[in-house]
C-alpha cells in the first residue's frame, strides 16, 4: 500500500498529508484532514453531498482522486464562514428554512456558491439548473431555491 | 492490494501500463472510480497522461478536434461548438459535466453516454496513438479496446442541421430513457438530403437508427411524410433495461420522440 | 401562512405563542456550516471496515461456507459467520411481545431473500473487505421461491420461513388481524349498490442521502460507543443487547442525527454485527452501507394489495364495507406484523360506516424484508380507499366531495375497533378545502361540524 504526499489548499490553509493511492479526496478531506462538510451519500456521482469547489468549479470529491489535486485550491462549506459570520448563502438557508436533515446541505451550500461567483443575479432557472447535480430526499428543493435566490438578492442589496 | 494511480507524461509509457491486467485509465473519474467506490476490485490500478494537449479544442476550417481530456463542461460553454452544447449539457448536473470527459463518455455503457450519441450521428472519428477510426467502428470493439483515446474529430456541424434530444424521467436533471442525435440535410424546399441518426439506451452502446434514415431521405419534415420513417425506428434496436424503463417501454416510446424531434 | 381560527374557536385555548410563527430550527446552524456531527463523522485510529456477503439467491440452502482465503487475505483482521454470533435468531418487536423470533443477524443454513447476509469481513481498509468479501465460498442449494403474497398463501407454496411454519403471521386471532363490526352481509343486502374493487403497490425505497450505517468504538472496558443514525434508539439497543447477550448496560449508543431516515431506518441492522466485530477485535468497526446496499438490501415500503368492497346507498350513505389487506413482509417479519395490523384498524378510514368486516394478512415471500415508512399499513390504504370513494361517488352520480361530507366521522362516532371518535376535523379540512380549490358543495355540508352532530 503505497502512500503518496498530496499537498492543497484547503479553505485558504495549506495541507499536507500522505494518502494511500487511490484515496477518494472525500475520503482524504475527511478522515485525513477532518473536513467533514462534505458527505458521502452515494459515492457514485449521483448525489452531489460531497460537492465541493476546485480551483473554481464545483466538483464531486466521491470521484476526484486525492493525489490528482496537488496544488489545487480547494474549498468546502466548513471553511464558507468568516471570522464567525456566516456567509449570505448559510444566512439565507437559515432564515429560508432550507435545511431540514441537513445531509445535503453543505453540497446544496457548494453549487450554490459556483453559481452565485459567477451570476450574481441568477433567475429560478439557472438556480433550479445549478442544483440540478444535488440530491434533497426530505424534498426541500423550493425553500434551497428560494434561499438561493434570497443569498443574490441579499448579496445585490450589499453591493449597492 | 489497493487501488493504485499512475501517472505519465507519454501517452506511449500510459498504453503501455494499460496492458497489465485491472488496469484502466483514469479519464474524469466518474466511471471508474464510481465503479471501484462500488466494490468492483476487478479494478486494481488507473492509469493517467497529464498531457495539457489532451484537453484542447481545437476549431478551424469547419473542423473539430476535441482532446479526450475536454470535459462536457468546456464542450458547453465553447463559442463555436453552440450545436453541441445541448447534447454536452445533456450529461449530468454541472459537478459531473466539470469531470466528465469526451474520452470518457465514449466508454460510458447505457444509459450514460449521451455525449458519444452526439458523437455518432456527427460520423466522429475516434483518435488513438494507434490510428484514426471510424466511431462506429470504435464503438463496435470498445469492450476489448487496450489504447487510451487522445481526441476525437467531426465536421462541425450547423446548428440548424443538428438535433439532439435527450428524454429523463427526472427534471432537470435525470437518467436517460433514450437520448437522439440527428444530422439532417435538406434541400431548399425542404426535402431531406441526408439523415444520420444516433440513439442511446436502444443497445449497450449508442447505436445507427439506419432504418429510419433511409425512409428519411426524399421526405420533407411533416407528420405524414415521416411516419415511414418513426415506423422504422426500431429496427435493429435492443434496448436496455434498468431501474428507470424496462426495454419494452423505451421500445414504444423511441418513435413518439425521434417524431418530436424530426418535427420541432 | 395563514392560520384560520374561525374553526373551532369556541372549544380551543386561544392563547397560542408558537403555532403559526416561524421559528428557526435548533439544528440548522450546524447544518449550513457543516458543523452538524452524523455518525460517519466520527472517526477512530485504527478503524475496520465492515463488508457483509450477501447472497445471491432468493431462496437457497446454504451447504457450506469456506472462509479460508478471505481470512488470508491480507487486510482482514476477523472473519464472522452465524455461530460468531451468540442469539443469532431474533426479531425486533419480541420487545413487545411479537414473536416469533424469525430472522438471522448472519444466515444460518438457508437463505430466504436476495442479498441477505451470510458472512461478515472486517478489514483494515474498505478495499480490502470487499476484496476479501469476493474470496469467501459459499456452496448454496436454489430452493423454489415464492414472491407474490397470493401465490404464498395457496397450499403447497414453498415455505419461506421455518420459525413461522406457514407463510403468514399468526396472530392471537389467527391467520389475519380481524375487525368485525356490525352485520357486514346484512348491509350489503340491504345496499343499492356493491362495488367490490382490488388496489395493489409495489415496495418503495425511502433512499435517504445518508445511508444507514453505524461506528462502534470500544471503550476499553467491555463497554462499547455505538454512533448510529437509527431512527429507533432504544429498540436497537435493547435488541442489541438480547443479540450479542450483552447487559444494556455495556451499549453507549449515541444517535439522534439522521440523513434521512423517513421510516427506512428503525430496523436493528448494522448495529449488533458491527458491535460484536469491535468486540471481537477490541478495534473501533464502521459498517456503513454503500448506494446500492441502501436501494437494495435496507428494507422497502412493504408492497400491499387491498381487496375493497362497498355498500352504498343511493342518498350516499356507505352501509357495509368488507376490507382484505396484504402486507408483503418479504422474507421476515421486522415491523410488517405491525403495519398489517395498523391497516385492519384504518381500513373504514375517516368515515362512519355501520357494518365493517377487516381481515388483514401479514404474508411471508421470498422478497426484501419491508418494514417502516411514513405511515406504514395505512398510506397505501389509504390511497385504495379514497379512490373507492371517488369510484362510489361516480356510481351513484354524486359530488365526491358531498359525498365525503355524507360519511364523514364526527365526535361521538364508534369506529369499526371500538374506539370512539375524538377530535375529529374532517368535515372542516373538507369545507376549508372547498373553499380553497373552488370546489363548492351544497350550503347544508358548509353547515356541518365534525362535533356538534345535529348541526
Amino acid at each position: 500500500m503505497a502512500k503518496v504526499p498530496v499537498q492543497f489548499t484547503l479553505n485558504g490553509s495549506e495541507k499536507a498529508e500522505f494518502v494511500e493511492s487511490g484515496t477518494t479526496l472525500l475520503a482524504a478531506l475527511r478522515d485525513k484532514i477532518g473536513d467533514t462538510s462534505p458527505k458521502g451519500g452515494c459515492h457514485q456521482g449521483t448525489c452531489g453531498a460531497c460537492s465541493v469547489i476546485i480551483d473554481g468549479e464545483l466538483r464531486l470529491s466521491c470521484l476526484t482522486l486525492a493525489e490528482t489535486c496537488g496544488g489545487a485550491d480547494i474549498k468546502t462549506t466548513a471553511g464558507l464562514a468568516e471570522g464567525g459570520v456566516l456567509h449570505p448563502l448559510q444566512r439565507a438557508f437559515l432564515d429560508a428554512f432550507a435545511t431540514q436533515c441537513g445531509f445535503c446541505t453543505p453540497g446544496m451550500i457548494m453549487a450554490a456558491k459556483v453559481l452565485l461567483d459567477r451570476t450574481p443575479n441568477p433567475s429560478r432557472e439557472d438556480v433550479v439548473e445549478a442544483l440540478s447535480g444535488n440530491i434533497c430526499r426530505c424534498t426541500g428543493y423550493e425553500p434551497i431555491i428560494q434561499a438561493v435566490l434570497l443569498a443574490a438578492r441579499a448579496n445585490s442589496q450589499n453591493a449597492a | 492490494m489497493s487501488l493504485a494511480l499512475r501517472t505519465f507524461s507519454s501517452m506511449k509509457d500510459a498504453n503501455a501500463a494499460l496492458q497489465v491486467s485491472g488496469t484502466r485509465y483514469l479519464g474524469g473519474g466518474t466511471l471508474v472510480v464510481r465503479a471501484a467506490n462500488e466494490g468492483d476490485v476487478a479494478v486494481s490500478s488507473l492509469v493517467r497522461v497529464d498531457d495539457p494537449g489532451l484537453s484542447q479544442i481545437a476549431v478551424s476550417g469547419g473542423k473539430v478536434r476535441l482532446g479526450a481530456s475536454v470535459t462536457m463542461a468546456a464542450v458547453a460553454r465553447h463559442p463555436e461548438l453552440a450545436a453541441l452544447a445541448p447534447a454536452a449539457r445533456a450529461v449530468g448536473g454541472p459537478a459531473i459535466r466539470n469531470m466528465a470527459t469526451v474520452g470518457g463518455n465514449l466508454f460510458a455503457p447505457a444509459p450514460y453516454g449521451d455525449f458519444a450519441v452526439a458523437l455518432l450521428a456527427l460520423d466522429a472519428t475516434v483518435v488513438t496513438e494507434g490510428g484514426e477510426m471510424p466511431i462506429e467502428t470504435f464503438l463496435a470493439g470498445r469492450d476489448t479496446s487496450r489504447v487510451i483515446v487522445t481526441a476525437v474529430g467531426f465536421s462541425l456541424p450547423r446548428a440548424e442541421s443538428f438535433r439532439f434530444l435527450k428524454v429523463s424521467r427526472v427534471k432537470p436533471k435525470g437518467v436517460s430513457v433514450l437520448s437522439i442525435a440527428a444530422l439532417l440535410e435538406l434541400a431548399p424546399d425542404g426535402t431531406v438530403t441526408s439523415a444520420r441518426i444516433a440513439l442511446g439506451c436502444m443497445a449497450d452502446r449508442p447505436i445507427r437508427a439506419k432504418a429510419a434514415e433511409k425512409a428519411l431521405l426524399g421526405c420533407k419534415l411533416t407528420q405524414q411524410e415521416i411516419a415511414p420513417a418513426l415506423a422504422a425506428a426500431g429496427e435493429g434496436i435492443a434496448p436496455i433495461t434498468d431501474p428507470v424503463a424496462s426495454a419494452w417501454y423505451r421500445a414504444e416510446v423511441l418513435p413518439v420522440h425521434l417524431g418530436r424531434l424530426l418535427l420541432n | 401562512m395563514e392560520l384560520r381560527k374561525d374553526y373551532f374557536a369556541d372549544v380551543r385555548k386561544d392563547g397560542l405563542h408558537e403555532i403559526g410563527q416561524a421559528r428557526p430550527r435548533l439544528d440548522s446552524p450546524g447544518h449550513v456550516t457543516g458543523k452538524t456531527a452524523y455518525f460517519a463523522d466520527r472517526n477512530f485510529p485504527g478503524m475496520l471496515h465492515l463488508k457483509m456477503v450477501r447472497s445471491p439467491h432468493h431462496h437457497a440452502r446454504i451447504r457450506s461456507i469456506d472462509t479460508s482465503e478471505a481470512e488470508r487475505h491480507p487486510g482482514v483482521v476477523k472473519v464472522l459467520t452465524a455461530k460468531d454470533v451468540p442469539h443469532n435468531v431474533y426479531t425486533i418487536l419480541i420487545l413487545i411481545q411479537v414473536g416469533p423470533e424469525d430472522e438471522t443477524v448472519l444466515a444460518d443454513g438457508k437463505v430466504r431473500w436476495k442479498g441477505e447476509a451470510v458472512v461478515a469481513v472486517l478489514a483494515e481498509s474498505e478495499r480490502a473487505a470487499q476484496e476479501a468479501a469476493a474470496k469467501v465460498k459459499v456452496d448454496y442449494e436454489v430452493l423454489p421461491a415464492v414472491f407474490d403474497m397470493e401465490e404464498a398463501l395457496k397450499p403447497g407454496a414453498p415455505l419461506v420461513n421455518e420459525y413461522h411454519g406457514q407463510n403468514y403471521y399468526l396472530y392471537d386471532s389467527g391467520e389475519c388481524r380481524k375487525v368485525r363490526f356490525g352485520d357486514v352481509e346484512a348491509g350489503f343486502a340491504g345496499a343499492d349498490h356493491i362495488l367490490e374493487q382490488s388496489y395493489q403497490s409495489s415496495p418503495i425505497e425511502h433512499a435517504p442521502t445518508e445511508t444507514t450505517g453505524c461506528v462502534v468504538a470500544p471503550e476499553g472496558n467491555d463497554r462499547f460507543t455505538c454512533y448510529t443514525n437509527t431512527q429507533a434508539m432504544f429498540f436497537t439497543l435493547d435488541n442489541t443487547s438480547i443479540i450479542l447477550q450483552m447487559p444494556g448496560s455495556k451499549l453507549h449508543f449515541v444517535g439522534g442525527t439522521v440523513g434521512g431516515g423517513f421510516g427506512g431506518k428503525v430496523d436493528v441492522i448494522v448495529e449488533p454485527i458491527a458491535i460484536l466485530g469491535a468486540k471481537l477485535t477490541g478495534r473501533p468497526v464502521c459498517f456503513i452501507y454503500s448506494r446500492e446496499e441502501e436501494m437494495q438490501i435496507s428494507s422497502p415500503r412493504a408492497a400491499e394489495k387491498v381487496v375493497i368492497k362497498d355498500g352504498v346507498m343511493k342518498d350516499g350513505r356507505i352501509v357495509a364495507r368488507k376490507v382484505t389487506g396484504y402486507t408483503d413482509a418479504g422474507a421476515y417479519s421486522r415491523h410488517s406484523p405491525y403495519g398489517a395490523q395498523k391497516g385492519a384498524a384504518h381500513y373504514p378510514g375517516p368515515y362512519t360506516i355501520p357494518n365493517v368486516w377487516i381481515d388483514t394478512y401479514c404474508v411471508y415471500t421470498n422478497r426484501t424484508p419491508s418494514s417502516a415508512m411514513r405511515g406504514f399499513g395505512v398510506t397505501i390504504g389509504d390511497f385504495a380507499l379514497e379512490v373507492q370513494m371517488d369510484k362510489l361517488a361516480r356510481l351513484i352520480g354524486m359530488d365526491p366531495l358531498e359525498f365525503r361530507f355524507i360519511n364523514a366521522y364526527r365526535d361521538g362516532d364508534m369506529k369499526a375497533h371500538r374506539q370512539p371518535t375524538e377530535g375529529a376535523a374532517l368535515i372542516e379540512c373538507m369545507q376549508e378545502a372547498s373553499r380553497a380549490a373552488d370546489w363548492p358543495v351544497a350550503e347544508k355540508y358548509m353547515a356541518m361540524s365534525s362535533y356538534r352532530k345535529g348541526a
